[in-house]
């Protein structure tokens, strides 16, 4: 398959275009699409497939808010994937998805995946960079995108000698 | 669907379950499978939204909050394992 594979790091999904700080969201379907949009900007979806991210939601309910201020939004691998991506959008304001305990919502991440496992080790990735609060301070007070991906890419540099596992781990699911 | 939160929850509990020294088969399951999975399953480690649309199940049922809180994790299962 073209593309990242199963181990690809988190800086090969999440690239510098699909971050953006600061954006204007008014409700929870205003911040899911910016999250959508920075994906097709990364050119790792069309923008049919930010509809679809929105369509889940509606469907399946706030349960994308994973943690405190974090939403995780995607939608099933579609036509309007193109490779796998990832994209990362901190809101001016908090947003209300209508989660009982981790609203409001100040972090979206975007989730394109035209397969099960081929995002498997940079979501991973990211999800240990997000559950320390001072990372998370920190990524939330950046004011410009290439700050971001500097935090993200150091904190990738440093935790290498982790993905041999995480490799093993991704045999385990075929 | 197994590819966001689902994947994250797997990922989470396979580490939870390493600090606790235990050994487990896991499996994501979407809402529509997770009725019929769950007939063979010991453990259900889903949110509070999710296992409300769930309904009675026979297996126990472990409801996250924080899916990147190890910690909570490790507690949940804990108590979830220990009880009799």
């Amino acid at each position: 398959m073209e593309g990242p594979s199963d181990g690809a790091p988190l800086t090969a999904l999440l690239s510098r275009r699909a971050i953006r700080i600061g954006a204007a969201a008014a409700d929870w379907r205003a911040a899911v699409r910016a999250s959508g949009e920075a994906l097709v900007a990364s050119g790792a979806t069309d923008a049919a497939y930010t509809d679809e991210m929105i369509r889940t939601v509606e469907e399946i309910g706030p349960y994308i808010v994973i943690a405190p201020g974090i939403a995780l939004a995607h939608a099933r691998p579609s036509p309007s994937v193109r490779h796998a991506g990832m994209s990362l959008v901190t809101l001016a304001d908090p947003v209300e998805f209508g989660h009982k305990s981790n609203d409001p919502v100040r972090l979206v991440i975007g989730l394109a995946a035209p397969d099960a496992d081929g995002h498997v080790s940079a979501l991973a990735m990211l999800a240990d960079f997000l559950s320390d609060d001072g990372r998370r301070q920190q990524l939330l007070a950046a004011t410009d995108a290439m700050t971001v991906h500097a935090l993200v890419a150091g904190f990738e540099a440093g935790g290498l000698s982790d993905r041999p596992r995480q490799a093993a781990d991704q045999g385990k699911e075929r | 669907m197994g590819l966001g939160s689902g994947l994250l929850l797997r990922m989470q509990a396979e580490k939870a379950l390493k600090q606790l020294g235990l050994e487990a088969d896991l499996e994501v399951a979407d809402i529509g499978t997770a009725r019929a999975v769950a007939q063979t399953a010991d453990l259900i480690i889903t949110s509070e939204e999710l296992a409300a649309q769930l309904g009675t199940v026979k297996p126990r049922i472990v409801t996250i909050t924080n899916f990147i809180d190890l910690g909570e994790m490790v507690t949940k299962l804990r108590a979830a394992i220990d009880r009799p």
